[in-house]
């Protein structure tokens, strides 16, 4: 179960960032925003890799205390940063990676929207219910 | 307790190394054992033996041994381990004491010197009584010793020595004082080392030995305490491998022991102790995941054993000083040659242990809000008889006691109270912000920016809880700018809202206003009720008056700020603060537009100035100007409205400058461009925006070009990109978005109304005197003057045509080399309305192809714009393409006198030469006349008059001459022998008589002159009679100087009748001509 998910565009604003409610939302808005720096680096090292070899999930980006944070970009450096709970154990890899791929798939549809401007922040209903299930269901 | 009571002992942090005393060294009056002692103790750099030396007197009292305990059955341990114990091995109980004394193998009186050594060493083995401390003795000698076993009595006395102080042969020494005595003390110290190492050696053993008499049951702690033990006794022998181990299994065996309440701090700085050596020892090995791994169990571990709630902030501060000294740990190894990551360096762990000291300040907040009236109390629970702790982490009031039950539960309140009221004392920011800024400095090295700004926040915070406003004031600037430039809105208005509370609290009026301007802005989050509070607050200090606190500050900083404020506005006078707007997001969006992307200068320059509030309520501004690069302008793009400064929120619905939320304002302004700033740019460089009233405090917000701040270029790109339809609006409004900046338009000329004619008849004939006919006419309404006409070959072609190009004006002489290819400003005097005037001008084309002819015409004209005079400069150009041909093609052959085709001519015999001149103009030609030219070698047969004077060609007509010229023997000429010159002379037939007459030169080709041995020439009559008689002559010619032997045979056809010699022979002189003469009659048939 997330704890927080964000969307960050391909310039480093966030397009979509939801945290749970019950804590401290601007803790959660800092923390993604620090991992950028992480994300940052890895895209930089990763650089001239091979388009079509390159792995989109970044994995664990960095641990704290209590979250582990985690890291996704898209082939057109859209950056989805997700926070987990670190007592949550329950959470493997493959796990992070499906749901990754299931907020892919979701932020898809909504580039697919023609009334979508990229680049707006994302006022998707589905996209949102998409994000709630994820932050609610236990993997 | 004093505040640094979390931090390790320095027993803990420092290296142990072998403790070692030297006894019988007078280091204050003798200079050989002040040479001695400088020896062992200088330059102990690390290729030295690790051995901590301390010079005692001979006579020192070491700490008493405690006896022996031969059974541990009724022994009952009260602690873990003694605050003491440490410190005593380390610098108090020796590993080995030297005796030194000066003795000299030859000393005369031996027997004396050598009993008093041996009472030297009976005195330091008194006071060591029970410990296995080693005793050496080193003789210093004035004598360099001989080679061992050649000085018979050196070993006898030796061996005397060591009988009478009982010591073995391997602990005397000598130590001879000469030169080399660093080298004697290195070989000294080597074998201190090895005594050393086998006396701490011996007590690892001891201390394993105790052991097998414990019990699980009673003696937990001292299965700790010696496992302890032996791991520092390994580290002293520098076992680091066996010590680690020995670590390890002590700290396993802490988390084994019971836990409680009254026990856990102890179990708590035991494991921290444990596993600081454990992590210090694993760095050193250079296993630094090791270290990590440990270090995240001991986290793990203890992260739930909080202890008291009472003191759960002595937990908080506990885990921030282990975070801490992991992070020191991980910084020391890193200088030592560690190589750090981002995502693991030790800035993470500074930033955790200032989180921990964040919480420590917040539990102790709400944990020690006693009362003022809250007496410390009285005998203080904290001290102890000693001043210190019998063990380490056990409480003062309590110890030694083990029970879980407590024993005085009113002692025990008194004593969290005196905790919890030292705690108060605690300066907690203090120690925050210098975790943070540990941590910040790491992040730096590590390329992690945004983490480093998140901890300068943090930083910030911390000051502004600390009251501290400028230094929080500072960080929290210098940050800003980058959560602004990335677009993160929702940090940067937090990141505001405090530094507003600081500017506030220290009544900083400027900065005050430019963060009220940008939590007004569209970039902040603010709900709409606070935006309301904080527009309120700007006008109340705009109209010079105190603005409200802001909510959650410190009521005693509230208070002071509030009497800052009111000095600030008896200060008040002129209060004009001017803010450049392109480094944030103000809550008024400016954009500059002019109509058009040029102007011409008849014309008045409009542009529109939009503006668009942000803010919850409409706002009334002051006074508007526009700045431009020529700021000759600026005077005439001013809105300014006379208003006092009660009515910034008066007044609203009138008035230009009021600008009412969401809604987007246009603003006109018009004014005349200057004739010289024709061809120049008028650019917008700056828009200001008055806020307030002069008499008051007044903003001025300073937009750069054509308006824009730190947000707008990424809001213009979105609605680029954007193809959403925007709901329609009333006709006088537009929407924001779609309004583009256009900051500078260009000023040109008027357009010209005069017409240009180009009269001509191309193409133009190679060298003629082309003739171009311009036509101007003025269609304008009134005279214009000062008519200029610049004429010629267009600038910027190729060069080469420059020179092959000649422009004049007077058609009547051909033009050469020094005319120029373009006539510049010819004046051409006024034009009346509909008056037309024509020149003409003449072109002469060296070289065919095509070329770009520019006519431009200027002139002055008075015109009116908006009431006022000016005078234009107008100008009209037209381009014209002319190619250039060749007039004729001309065409030379040689033939025969019987119009044969002559590849070669023979020498002196006469030939033809043939022009043929094929008109190529497109326009009838006259050649008026053409003249050949011979080359000295060439001899005319006939008269070489021009045969084709006067000849009028049409296009495609060919006119041709024909010379007979003959060529004497020259021997043979490579490439043949030059003709001459066929020099044309021509005009178009339609030109005007005073336009002279062009002549073409054309070279004739070369021939090629053979010359040949015989030449026949038969002189036929040009015709014959049938049946009479037709005389025909042969003449033949030798051209050789010898005479040629010929035969000669005629064979008439069938058609004749032949008389004569058929066939004769005769010698033929050189240079000779023979005439042969037959007769022949013909016959027709047919």
């Amino acid at each position: 179960m997330a704890v927080c998910v964000a969307v960050i565009a391909k310039e480093n604003y966030p397009l979509y960032i939801r945290s749970t409610p019950t804590e401290n939302e601007l803790k959660f808005h800092y923390m993604v925003h620090t991992s950028l720096d992480v994300v940052d680096e890895k895209i930089s090292a990763m650089g001239k890799a091979l388009v079509d070899q390159r792995e989109l999930y970044l994995g664990l980006l960095y641990p704290t205390e209590d979250y582990k944070v985690y890291g996704y970009v898209t082939n057109s450096k859209v950056k989805f940063v997700m926070v987990v709970d670190s007592s949550n154990t329950a959470l493997r890899d493959n796990e992070i990676r499906s749901m990754f791929r299931k907020l892919h798939n979701s932020y898809t549809d909504v580039m697919c929207n023609p009334f979508y401007n990229p680049g707006d922040r994302i006022q998707s209903r589905a996209f949102d219910n998409m994000v709630t299930s994820m932050m609610i269901q236990v993997c | 307790m004093s505040p640094t009571q979390w931090d390790f002992p320095v027993e803990l942090c420092c290296r142990p190394m072998a403790f070692v005393t030297l006894t019988g060294l007078d280091v204050v009056f003798n200079a050989v054992h002040r040479a001695v002692w400088d020896a062992f103790c200088a330059n102990r750099r690390a290729d030295r033996v690790p051995i901590s030396f301390k010079v005692l007197p001979g006579d020192h009292e070491y700490p008493k041994c405690r006896p022996k305990r031969t059974s541990y059955e009724w022994y009952i341990p009260k602690g873990i381990l003694k605050t003491g114990w440490m410190n005593k091995h380390l610098n108090l109980v020796p590993a080995l004491v030297v005796v030194f004394y000066e003795l000299d193998w030859d000393e005369p009186q031996w027997k004396e010197k050598q009993s008093e050594c041996a009472t030297r060493v009976e005195i330091v083995r008194q006071s060591l009584q029970g410990r296995n401390t080693k005793v050496a003795v080193v003789l210093i000698q004035k004598k360099t010793p001989l080679p061992p076993g050649e000085d018979v009595i050196a070993s006898e006395r030796a061996a005397a020595l060591c009988n009478a102080c009982e010591l073995s042969g391997k602990s005397l020494f000598v130590l001879p004082h000469t030169d080399h005595l660093v080298g004697y003390i290195i070989r000294l110290e080597n074998a201190f080392y090895e005594h050393a190492q086998t006396y701490y050696y011996t007590e690892i053993r001891r201390v394993k030995s105790h052991k097998e008499f414990l019990n699980k049951t009673t003696h937990q702690l001292l299965f700790v305490r010696h496992q302890f033990k032996i791991a520092f006794f390994s580290e002293l022998k520098q076992d680091t491998q066996n010590a680690l181990k020995n670590y390890r299994t002590a700290y396993n065996l802490v988390h084994e022991l019971r836990a409680h309440e009254t026990n856990i701090l102890e179990i708590k700085t035991m494991a921290g102790f444990i596993n600081y050596k454990i992590c210090r020892l694993c760095f050193q090995h250079n296993t630094p995941l090791d270290a990590i791994a440990q270090f995240r169990k001991h986290i793990d571990f203890c992260k739930k054993k909080i202890g008291s709630a009472e003191l759960s902030f002595e937990h908080a501060a506990w885990m921030s000083k282990q975070f801490q000294a992991f992070g020191d740990l991980f910084d020391e190894a890193i200088k030592l040659g560690l190589t750090a990551i981002q995502t693991q360096n030790p800035g993470f762990y500074y930033q955790q242990a200032a989180y921990y000291a964040q919480e420590r300040k917040q539990l102790a907040k709400t944990l020690c809000n006693h009362e003022a009236s809250v007496m410390y109390p009285n005998p203080d629970p904290l001290e102890t008889q000693t001043g210190v702790l019998d063990f380490y982490g056990q409480r003062s009031w309590r110890q030694g006691i083990l029970s879980f039950d407590l024993s005085d539960p009113e002692k025990e309140k008194v004593g969290i109270l005196a905790i919890q009221l030292k705690e108060r004392n605690v300066v907690h920011s203090e120690m925050i912000i210098t975790l943070l800024s540990n941590a910040v400095a790491q992040f730096k090295k590590y390329k992690c920016p945004r983490m480093k700004s998140h901890l300068m926040v943090q930083m910030g915070e911390e000051y502004y809880y600390a009251k501290d406003y400028t230094k929080a004031l500072k960080l929290l600037d210098y940050v800003m700018c980058d959560y602004r430039s990335e677009g993160w809105w929702t940090l940067l208005t937090s990141i505001l809202t405090t530094a507003l509370k600081c500017s506030y609290l220290m009544a900083q009026l400027k900065d005050y206003i430019t963060y009220s301007l940008e939590l007004l802005g569209r970039a902040s989050t603010l709900k709409d009720d606070q935006k309301s509070r904080i527009e309120k607050n700007l006008i109340n200090v705009l109209m010079n008056e105190s603005p409200d606190p802001e909510p959650d500050c410190d009521v005693l900083a509230v208070k002071t700020a509030q009497k800052l404020w009111a000095d600030r506005i008896s200060l008040a006078g002129s209060n004009i603060f001017t803010i450049g707007v392109q480094d944030f997001v103000p809550f008024v969006q400016c954009k500059a537009k002019f109509h058009a992307p040029s102007f011409h200068v008849d014309v008045p320059i409009q542009f529109d100035i939009y503006l668009k509030a942000d803010c919850p309520h409409p706002i009334r501004f002051s006074k508007l100007c526009v700045s431009f690069n020529n700021q000759e302008y600026n005077q005439f793009c001013v809105i300014e409205e006379a208003s006092k400064a009660s009515e910034v929120l008066e007044n609203l619905t009138q008035g230009k400058m009021c600008l009412v939320p969401g809604k987007t304002r246009k603003l006109l302004f018009k004014f005349v461009a200057k004739t010289e700033d024709v061809g120049k740019k008028i650019e917008i460089t700056s828009v200001d925006l008055a806020l307030g009233n002069e008499m008051g405090r007044c903003v001025v917000l300073n937009w750069q070009g054509g308006g824009g701040d730190a947000a707008s270029s990424q809001e213009a790109l979105q609605a680029a990109r954007s193809f959403k339809r925007r709901p329609k609006l009333p006709d006088n409004e537009v929407h924001w978005d779609s309004i583009i900046i256009q900051a500078s338009t260009m000023i040109i000329s008027r357009v010209p109304n005069i017409s240009v004619h180009l009269r001509h008849e191309p193409p133009a004939l190679t060298n003629e005197m082309y003739c171009l006919v311009v036509t101007v006419q003025s269609h304008e309404k009134t005279q214009i003057r000062d008519v200029k006409l610049t004429a010629g070959l267009k600038p910027g072609q190729d060069a080469n045509l420059t020179q092959k190009t000649h422009v004049t004006l007077h058609g009547t002489e051909l033009c050469d080399e020094s005319y120029p290819a373009l006539l510049t400003d010819i004046p051409v005097g006024d034009l009346h309305p509909g008056e037309q005037l024509e020149k003409m001008l003449y072109v002469r084309c060296g070289t065919v192809g095509s070329r770009m002819f520019l006519v431009y015409v200027s002139y002055l004209i008075n015109t009116t714009v908006e009431e006022k005079e000016i005078v234009c400069k107008c100008h009209k150009d037209e381009t014209v393409t002319i190619e250039t041909v060749f007039p004729f093609d001309v065409a030379v052959k040689f033939v025969s006198t019987k119009f044969e085709h002559l590849e070669r001519v023979y020498a002196d015999i006469p030939f033809l030469l043939m022009t043929d001149v094929l008109s190529a103009s497109p326009w009838a030609l006259t050649i008026v006349s053409s003249e050949l030219q011979l080359a000295p070698s060439m001899s005319t047969v006939d008269q070489l008059e021009s045969q084709v004077e006067n000849v009028v060609l049409q296009t495609g007509e060919s006119a041709s001459e024909c010379f007979c010229l003959r060529c004497p023997s020259l021997g043979n000429v490579e490439g043949g022998v030059a003709t001459g010159h066929y020099i044309i002379s021509w005009k178009r037939t339609s030109a005007m008589e005073n336009i002279p007459t062009i002549s073409t030169v054309i070279t004739l080709p070369h021939v090629i002159v053979e010359t040949i041995p015989l030449h026949v020439n038969a002189d036929l009559p040009s015709f014959g009679r049938v049946r009479e008689s037709l005389p025909v002559k042969y003449h033949l010619q030798n051209k050789t100087d010898l005479v040629q032997d010929v035969e000669i045979s005629v064979e008439p056809s069938d058609a004749f009748m032949f008389s004569g010699l058929k066939q004769i022979r005769l010698p033929a002189q050189a240079f000779y001509t023979y005439q042969y003469f037959c007769q022949a009659t013909g016959s027709t048939h047919g």
